[in-house]
């Protein structure tokens, strides 16, 4: 399962990240791709840099940055592929106590599945594993 | 958090943490059946305490603490407890001293090599190649017995005897747990990768209506072929496995049909191709290149599948370079399927008559005497790119319906065939 984490700073990102916090944050996008789960991802430049562009009663209008409402502005993005939301969230979790403020927005991806086959398990995988692991030693 | 809610956090935290912990404790104690045992210890006091507790900060580290303590028991309980113990309780010590980011980065230090060292344990050679599969799936992908035998179609029985078979096996063997040097490197890093391409193969596999375990095993195989490329990031093969794999699942959602039915490469909507995993496939086929590895098989695959992958249209496939790339792949694993292939290749590149000659010349092929597209390849070029699904004809047909001998067919000459 893909999921799109939308990291939103709460600030505007015009200052940049000290060294060591880009440090911090190398070493653990580093960790995550190599443990394969990370596919993509990157940081977002001020919105003083970026546009508006929208379309309402079929008029298209641009609106150059920067905007106001900093708390929704998106500061970063991920693209994991996880075995589940949890596995996900698992992951934000290790991201967001990296940059240590701010809110993560975790997004499943509407990848069309390529068979119409049973849902993943939803529920107490753990408590079945705990069942099973005598059997498996 | 509700009980479930943990549960299903535990669960993704297995997810993460397993491998490393079953890594760094069969370093320690130098068995991995009895790591793993250990490590399950770990994930039992987890289920009891943090429905409580709610997760702690750092759930890796936790589980790692207590898998030791539990590793120490072990020891007492043991006749090797005075070395041993003694060793353990002050590599514990020292780290219960430090912070701790630091006992993770203490563990991280080790964590490559003790990964590395798993790989190359669950896929040893004195094991059959079932049981290298599910000890793979099982200790690297934190897949229970459970979910194992629904990928595979097995009954859960069967893969947890297959494990404890293999774990004693392991011991017996007295295999001791390091990555091997010199020559036997190659051969075997060759049967890692063969295991993570079977895996990828059995999920590739999956038709509509199978549990949705088996597709989700491409995944498994290709998050475990990136941490094997990071971690012996030289070896060009393992780049040249990772970038087929990438490229093969790129197409996982073109190459169904709304009613399950399976369409042919040339018949695909290269709009539903997934061009993240194609990048991601084209850099580790450039880095396996880099390598100066372009020439193994897996390479040689993922290079096939790359002019694919990098044609917008079916006109602008390459198919000069994919019928060069069929002959030099023919030379290092020749096989019938390679050369039925290559001449479709030909017959694609320089016209039918071209192909024609080496079609006919497949025809006697005994492996391939039961390959139903064979005559239509001879009759025109139309299906081209029917080689997938030719090739599970030809496993089947060439070994057999039974899965255990298609694997293996899969593992000798059938491997060799493109994707689809």
């Amino acid at each position: 399962m893909r999921f799109m984490t939308l990291y939103k700073s709460g600030r505007e990102s015009d200052t940049p990240p000290s060294p060591e916090e880009m440090a911090k944050v190398g070493r653990l996008i580093e960790e995550m791709t190599r443990a394969g789960v990370l596919l993509s991802t990157d940081g977002l430049q001020p919105s003083s840099k970026g546009a508006r562009v929208r379309i309402s009663e079929g008029k298209l209008s641009v609106v150059d940055g920067p905007f106001a409402e900093t708390k929704e502005l998106i500061s970063g993005y991920a693209i994991v592929e996880a075995r589940s939301k949890e596995h996900a969230i698992e992951l934000t979790k290790r991201f967001l106590e990296v940059m240590g403020e701010g809110e993560s927005e975790v997004r499943l991806m509407h990848e069309a599945p390529a068979f119409d086959s049973a849902s993943p398990p939803q529920t107490g995988e753990a408590k079945e594993r705990r069942k099973a692991a005598p059997a498996g030693r | 958090m509700t009980a479930p809610d943990t549960h299903r956090a535990i669960d993704a935290v297995w997810r993460i943490e397993s491998a490393r912990l079953i890594a760094g404790l069969a370093r320690m104690v130098g068995d991995v059946g009895v790591a793993e045992d250990l490590a399950q210890d770990a994930l039992v006091a987890a289920l009891e305490r943090w429905p409580e507790t709610g997760v702690p900060d750092r759930p890796g580290a936790w589980l790692m603490a207590t898998a030791k303590h539990r590793a120490i028991d072990h020891f007492r309980r043991t006749k090797r407890v005075a070395e041993k113990h003694l060793e353990l309780g002050h590599e514990l010590e020292a780290r219960q001293e430090t912070a701790v980011p630091d006992l993770d980065a203490a563990i991280d230090d080790h964590v490559g090599d003790d990964l590395l060292r798993l790989m190359f344990t669950a896929c040893h050679p004195v094991l059959s190649t079932e049981a290298r599969v599910a000890l793979t799936l099982r200790l690297l992908g934190g897949l229970t017995t459970e979910e194992i035998a629904r990928a595979f179609l097995v009954p859960p029985a069967t893969v947890a005897q297959r494990i404890v078979r293999a774990k004693r096996t392991l011991a017996e063997a007295k295999v001791p747990f390091e990555v091997p040097r010199g020559a036997e490197l190659v051969d075997r890093l060759s049967s890692v990768l063969e295991v993570l391409y079977l895996v990828f193969n059995e999920g590739y596999s999956a038709t509509a209506g199978d549990d949705w375990m088996r597709p989700a095993l491409c995944e498994d195989a290709l998050r475990l072929g990136r941490i094997l490329a990071g971690l012996v990031p030289l070896e060009p093969e393992v780049h040249g496995l990772v970038a087929l794999m990438e490229i093969q699942a790129s197409r996982s959602k073109a190459r169904v049909g709304p009613s399950g039915e399976p369409i042919l490469l040339l018949d695909q909507n290269r709009a539903r191709w997934d061009h993240l995993l194609i990048r991601r496939g084209l850099e580790a086929l450039a880095k396996a290149e880099a390598l100066g590895g372009g020439s193994g098989p897996y390479a040689l695959q993922a290079a096939i599948a790359a002019c694919h992958a990098r044609a917008r249209t079916p006109a602008e496939t390459d198919w000069g370079r994919i019928a060069a790339l069929y002959e030099a792949l023919a030379r290092i694993m020749p096989s019938p399927v390679v050369e039925l292939n290559r001449a479709v290749a030909v017959s694609m590149a320089l016209g039918p008559a071209a192909g024609l000659e080496r079609v006919d010349a497949l025809t006697s092929e005994p492996l391939l005497k039961a390959y139903h597209l064979l005559p239509a390849v001879r009759g025109a070029t139309e299906v081209a790119d029917s080689r997938r699904e030719a090739s599970v004809e030809v496993r089947a047909a060439g070994a057999g319906a039974r899965r255990g001998d298609r694997r293996r067919a899969r593992a000798t000459g059938a491997g060799a065939t493109p994707p689809g």
